[in-house]
């Protein structure tokens, strides 16, 4: 096809076209490929002018087929698969698989692990939230409070690193608890975190807050009541802003939440400040839990007795039997897994992250499905701004924080 | 004609143009900076010395780009809409009154290249084709973002003119004419009409923002929403010369707002100076009143977030409009009553 194209090759694919934009309503495509749609969504609106009459979306522009790769892997390697759902909170993916496996393999977990978790899943929520609240503030035109935050969550990654090495792909832990005790540095760079953070979150939340124009554009944009937000079963700080507590840490305590004392902050609207404002409160909620967390550590080992799902140390896999067993056999994937069917779920960055596993006893799971939250807020978002304008479809998408990974999988 | 007067308006021409070029070349410099030193960041440091040379780095980029027209576009219009944006930003300078007479080889050169009698009225009238622009560069440009840009731009621009008009009226009322150089010459010493209309200047000063798709009424490009607005599609130095009329307009507004209500080229203490040394004096005030505009632009739009296009409207044409009409009656009562016309 090497001749030129003419015009009257595009014709038939005019963007005003008379079909499309017949009368007073107009088709616009939003997304895939558009900077408000953080991620690859395509959502099909019906506009009169700025109004949205009707809106259509579209699920799929990255699916990576996670739940059928699972079915191929070892479990120990389906943690990196977890990674790359909610990118903005890999460690609670991590953590939340982890604690599948376990249930699975009836396992107990010392005090100090489950301690050492809460840590880690906190200052993950705690960046899950602080990307979604700054990215609120940019798509309301308030560049500047999401280049505070975000400095902020480069201290939190940078705290990832040093427990894992990596920063945004963490695989962190392994099935029973960590590879390895958090470093001095670790506990240094939290320290100087929860000290500094608070004091900028405060500016942040000056910025937006109370500001007039922030709340005239959020108040009320793209609502959702509690009860349509419980029949499309929301969770997580979409369902709380709009009014229900419910929260997994809570209803279902995982990992010792119970021995933390904490608010579960409701809104009452259900609209992108409710949101905005409930995520606030959890990120002070979330530093409070880490100080609880820091002070009542109890000692001991930072991982559970689960030889065969945990790499033992390599000076003995050279000199023990028993050990170099194990080696092998996590390292060629072939640990023994009993036969049964789990559900577990934890409160993920962005709604209660559902882990449904399957096993029949072999080398990798029967069946693995994730619930995820993202998946499920989006059914609800064309219902959520129809009648609204386009800046408000902007707004609730990113105040609901609809992560492309977790949507696709 | 008189030769000399061609010659020294010739110059003046070339002067302002440079000017205004220079200053809209280095106003996309420091709001880079500005920005920068908002949000704690470093900011263009690469060209020259603190980055110095980055506008003219920008500039060249944008020549050199492929200069691309949608083959679906009305290729001519496509062409016209950054032609009319920069030529009416650059034409609104013309009527603008830079300082105070100059002295030089025994004749005096009035720093103004247009004593327009209608001064105001030809920026208000410049200022309204420029939107034109917009639409047409939106439109033409066959795309749906680009023409929700234009339309939000026209319907914008055409709103918020009419409450700057009415408080402009207040102080044409005051001042007694429509010339720039009689409203400056209206406001000497400290008598600055911010002090005796300070709604009259919020009014000026939000409609001023608005009338430069400025945050937080930048609706029209509106990254996060319509993508680029109405430059959606252009590129090269069309979508150049585009960003170069938002900061001329920035520059000139800041230049009227310093005039109207903050004296123009006046200064406290200016009946010290004489000659060619208040000439200097006032220029260098006037310039940087306009600096302080220009950075009070850029303040605000690293600070708030923008509205929506209903409450813009409503803001528009519910607030302001009334507010800006209240003012002009109360000006006129209060003048007239000055006047003593009450009691004839």
């Amino acid at each position: 096809m090497s001749e030129k194209l003419t015009k009257s090759d595009f014709e038939s694919a005019s963007y005003l076209s008379s079909e499309t934009i017949d009368g007073d309503i107009a088709t616009l495509n939003l997304g895939p490929t558009h900077p408000a749609t953080h991620g690859i969504f395509q959502n099909i609106l019906k506009v009169d002018g700025e109004k949205i009459l009707e809106a259509t979306q579209t699920v799929g522009y990255i699916h990576r087929a996670f739940e059928k790769i699972a079915e191929r892997r070892p479990y120990n390697q389906i943690t990196t698969l977890t990674d790359r759902l909610n990118y903005c909170s890999s460690p609670i993916n991590n953590i939340g698989y982890h604690m599948t496996i376990e249930k699975l393999i009836g396992c107990e977990i010392p005090k100090r692990v489950q301690y050492m978790r809460v840590i880690i899943m906190e200052l993950a929520r705690i960046a899950d939230h602080l990307v979604c609240n700054s990215v609120i503030g940019v798509d309301t035109g308030a560049l500047t409070g999401f280049t505070y935050m975000f400095q902020q969550r480069e201290k939190i990654y940078d705290m990832f690193e040093e427990v894992c090495g990596a920063r945004l792909t963490t695989n962190l832990g392994r099935i029973g608890g960590f590879d390895h005790e958090f470093s001095p540095a670790f506990y240094s760079k939290l320290e100087d975190f929860l000290k500094e953070f608070p004091a900028l979150f405060a500016e942040f939340d000056n910025l937006l807050t109370r500001n007039r124009i922030f709340m005239d554009r959020t108040i009320n944009s793209g609502p959702i009541s509690a009860e349509r937000a419980l029949e499309y079963s929301f969770s997580g700080p979409n369902l709380r802003a709009a009014g229900v507590d419910y929260d997994v840490r809570v209803m279902n305590p995982y990992s010792s939440y119970e021995d933390f004392d904490f608010i579960i902050p409701v809104g009452s609207n259900g609209d992108t400040y409710d949101r905005f404002q409930v995520r606030q409160e959890e990120i002070r909620q979330s530093l409070s839990i880490i100080r609880q967390a820091l002070d009542k550590m109890p000692e001991g080992p930072c991982h559970a007795d689960v030889p065969d799902f945990f790499l033992p140390p390599k000076q003995e896999v050279y000199e023990n039997m028993e050990a170099l067993i194990y080696h092998f056999k996590i390292v060629m994937g072939e640990t023994p897994v009993p036969v049964g069917e789990v559900y577990h779920s934890v409160e993920g960055g962005n709604g209660e992250l559902g882990f449904y596993l399957i096993s029949d006893g072999g080398r990798s799971p029967y069946r693995l499905q994730f619930r995820r939250p993202c998946f499920i807020y989006y059914q609800a978002y064309p219902e959520m701004i129809t009648g609204q304008t386009i800046s408000d479809a902007v707004l609730t998408l990113s105040s609901m924080n609809v992560i492309a990974g977790e949507l696709d999988a | 004609m008189d030769g000399g007067l061609l010659i020294e308006k010739l110059i003046l021409v070339v002067a302002l143009f440079s000017i205004t070029l220079l200053i809209a070349m280095y106003s996309t410099y420091l709001e880079r900076k500005v920005a920068a030193w908002f949000q704690d960041r470093i900011g263009p440091d690469r060209a020259g010395k603190w980055g110095i040379l980055q506008p003219l780095a920008d500039g060249t980029k944008m020549f050199f780009k492929e200069d691309f027209i949608p083959l679906n576009s009305d290729k001519w219009l496509f062409i016209l809409g950054p032609g009319i944006a920069m030529f009416t930003a650059l034409m609104t300078g013309s009527v603008i009154t830079w300082g105070p007479n100059f002295e030089a080889f025994g004749r005096t050169i009035v720093l103004q290249v247009a004593d327009v009698n209608v001064g105001i009225l030809f920026i208000m009238g410049f200022v309204s084709i420029g939107v034109y622009g917009i639409m047409i560069g939106g439109w033409a440009s066959n795309n749906k973002y680009s023409l929700f840009g234009a339309i939000r731009a026209s319907s914008q621009m055409i709103s918020y003119e009419l409450a700057m008009g009415v408080s402009v009226i207040t102080i044409v009322m005051m001042s007694g004419s429509l010339s720039l150089r009689d409203i400056v010459d209206a406001q000497h010493g400290m008598g600055w009409f911010v002090f005796k209309q300070p709604v009259a200047f919020l009014i000026f000063f939000v409609c001023a923002l608005a009338e430069c798709n400025r945050a937080p009424f930048d609706l029209a490009e509106c990254e996060s929403e319509l993508i680029g607005g109405y430059h959606t599609e252009y590129g090269s130095m069309k979508l150049g010369f585009f960003l170069f009329a938002e900061y001329i307009n920035m520059f000139i507004s800041s230049a009227v707002i310093a005039s109207l209500f903050f004296g123009g080229y006046n200064f406290p203490g200016m009946d010290a100076f004489s000659g060619n040394t208040l000439a200097i004096i006032g220029t260098l005030a006037f310039f940087a009143k306009i600096f302080f505009f220009i950075f009070v632009f850029m303040w605000i739009r690293w600070t708030l977030p923008r509205f929506r296009y209903d409450q813009l409207m409503h803001l528009g044409w519910k607030k302001m409009i009334p507010i800006a009409l209240v003012n002009l009656l109360i000006t006129a009562v209060v003048i007239a009553a000055y006047n003593g016309w009450f009691n004839k």
